[in-house]
């Protein structure tokens, strides 16, 4: 029986931000770019209403995503009883812990509903038969409660991993590990059933006519690569401005770029085979959708993302020494987020420009509104907490760590 | 291919086999032989050690260039045959589609590419070992049977440059070998 004393492996200081680190000051940052970001989206948004009700949507989808990717990962982290992550699990529970905030931010959206929602326009289903067919399920009172209940399955389980692994910090309790794994189980099927309905809900009913049975998964694909990419930036950055350097190592990198890797190729796997049966088939109904990304400059945004989000990618993290390198992770990190951006944007706003692609600063503006808030909330809670689970039972094997 | 190479030192002896007592003097052991510069040498365990191919001063395998090799090559024939035979061979209008559809032709492609890659692998890595051996010296050495099962052995063959039957058996006995022995081809 190893005793309390011996399972400690960490002092907490060494795995917090000192007093005066630059990275104290991120959620200051946040908050000023959430601010300007928010004034901006209110001067140009007045004007445009549409346009900033599809650029904010975009936006909240990539955080939303990058939160329930980091959800995903701490829960299967627990259900594997991996070990190699246990020292960057901390980023998953800061990530993940920011879904409470999602669901505020989910509600600017409920007042331009009529823009992005073509069903839940009054009499909507009046001349259309399919959206008639459809209305029990597309309606606005349903669609209220369905947003409530993933808000409250993913809030829940996040504040519950997020307190009882804080509170393991202080208190060193195995058995929080334990009951902890068992309840990872269900908590994936709960995610993965709230979360394809939640894309069905937010993304595929901008166009009410269309489906794809496949959406959920994609939406998955997307959210999880996205967040292991966003672990490939913050956990290099972190050994860069000296914060766990000792612990963190490349051992991890590489097991961290494996995942980028395998993800990567994971996504473009459920991205063709969406595409795939859907062209083969080649049912109106289905086809409408890639038509419209088909055609004009939206078919050069396709072509960016087959090359972009796995062609370039694929290869480039193919070798080892990129994996184990921080500044190559971080850069493939940083590539792979911005094509799950291209990916969100590319799915969400040919409904409003189907004649072409048009950036517009809306999109930068709700860009930054929703990622100040993001990355402040995220920043907030680092400051507050250890960096790394430091009492977790098996952090020493974590801290052990080596590729065979 | 690997039948055709000539895999064991030539001459009366094979080389000298000494056995450890522990991991970690396996481990030190080898430390030493790598840096005394031997080149055609080898350490045998009954699990795997840590580190172990640091201490004996291994290169990479080339087996991951090789695997990606033949992952191409597969992809590029599966692309290629489908290509040839919708486009060129033997035309087919199948769905509405034009002869050269590419979308239809990545299934295969991915699966030859894997196939490829998967082979490339196996025969490969069985090719570097020198891999099928039907008769070793090794197994001339009773002590040697119990590599599986609790002993640590370096073995020392007879065609490296630096190999000397005395001088490197009192150096494998300085390292702390419990046991060394010579043994016949």
């Amino acid at each position: 029986m190893v005793s309390d004393s011996e399972r400690v492996a960490l002092r907490p200081e060494q795995a917090t931000i000192p007093p005066g680190h630059p990275w104290n000051r991120i959620p200051l940052i946040g908050a000023v770019c959430a601010v300007l970001g928010a004034a901006l989206c209110a001067v140009l948004g007045a004007s445009n209403p549409k346009q900033f009700f599809f650029s904010y949507l975009v936006s909240f989808l990539f955080f939303l995503s990058l939160a329930i990717g980091g959800l995903f990962f701490v829960l299967i982290q627990y259900a594997s009883q991996g070990r190699w992550g246990i020292v960057v699990r901390r980023v998953g529970e800061t990530v993940f812990t920011t879904l409470p905030l999602m669901a505020v931010l989910f509600v600017p959206l409920l007042f331009g509903m009529g823009y992005l929602y073509p069903w839940s326009v009054p009499d909507a289903a009046q001349h259309d038969a399919l959206l008639r067919w459809k209305a029990p399920f597309l309606n606005v009172p349903f669609f209220l409660i369905r947003a409530a209940v993933y808000f409250a399955c993913w809030s829940f389980i996040a504040v519950l991993y997020y307190r009882l692994s804080r509170g393991q910090d202080s208190t060193g309790d195995p058995s929080v590990s334990a009951r902890l794994r068992r309840f990872a189980g269900p908590s994936i099927i709960v995610l993965a059933l709230t979360q394809t309905f939640a894309s069905v809900d937010w993304i595929v009913s901008l166009t009410p006519h269309w489906y794809s049975t496949m959406f959920g998964v994609y939406f998955f694909a997307g959210s999880f690569v996205g967040f292991i990419a966003l672990l490939s930036v913050v956990a290099p950055a972190m050994r860069r401005a000296g914060l766990l350097e000792a612990i963190i190592t490349p051992e991890h990198l590489h097991d961290i770029g494996k995942f980028l890797f395998a993800f990567t190729a994971f996504w473009a796997y459920i991205a063709f085979s969406q595409f795939l049966l859907i062209w083969y088939a080649n049912l109106p109904e289905e086809t409408i959708w890639f038509r419209a990304r088909l055609e004009g400059s939206w078919k050069i945004v396709s072509m960016i993302l087959m090359a972009g989000h796995f062609g370039i990618p694929f290869f480039y993290l193919m070798g080892r020494a990129v994996k184990r390198t921080g500044w190559t992770l971080a850069m493939g990190g940083a590539w792979i987020l911005a094509m799950h951006f291209l990916d969100l944007y590319w799915q969400v706003m040919p409904t409003l420009h189907p004649d072409g692609v048009h950036p517009a600063v809306l999109d930068a503006a709700a860009f930054v509104t929703v990622g100040g808030c993001f990355a402040g909330a995220a920043g907030w809670l680092m400051r507050r907490q250890a960096l790394v689970p430091v009492r977790d039972p098996r952090l020493a094997e974590s801290l052990a760590f080596e590729n065979a | 291919m690997p039948l055709l190479l000539n895999r064991l030192p030539p001459g009366p002896h094979y080389g000298l086999l000494a056995e450890f007592a522990t991991p970690g003097d396996l481990y030190h052991a080898c430390e030493r032989v790598r840096d005394a510069g031997f080149t055609r040498w080898d350490a045998h365990t009954p699990f795997p050690v840590h580190g172990l191919e640091g201490a004996m001063g291994l290169r990479r395998s080339p087996l991951p260039w090789i695997v990606l090799g033949t992952g191409l090559t597969g992809a590029a024939l599966g692309f290629g045959l489908q290509w040839w035979v919708h486009a060129s061979a033997y035309p087919l209008v199948i769905s509405g589609k034009p002869y050269f559809s590419w979308p239809a032709f990545i299934p295969i492609t991915f699966e030859l590419g894997v196939l490829f890659a998967a082979l490339g692998a196996v025969f490969a890595m069985l090719g570097l070992n020198r891999l099928p051996m039907h008769y070793h010296p090794l197994f001339r050495s009773k002590v040697f049977e119990r590599v599986t099962d609790d002993a640590f052995f370096i073995s020392i063959e007879s065609w490296d440059p630096r190999f000397d039957p005395s001088a490197t058996s009192q150096l494998l006995q300085s390292l702390g070998a419990r046991n060394v022995e010579l043994l016949e081809s």
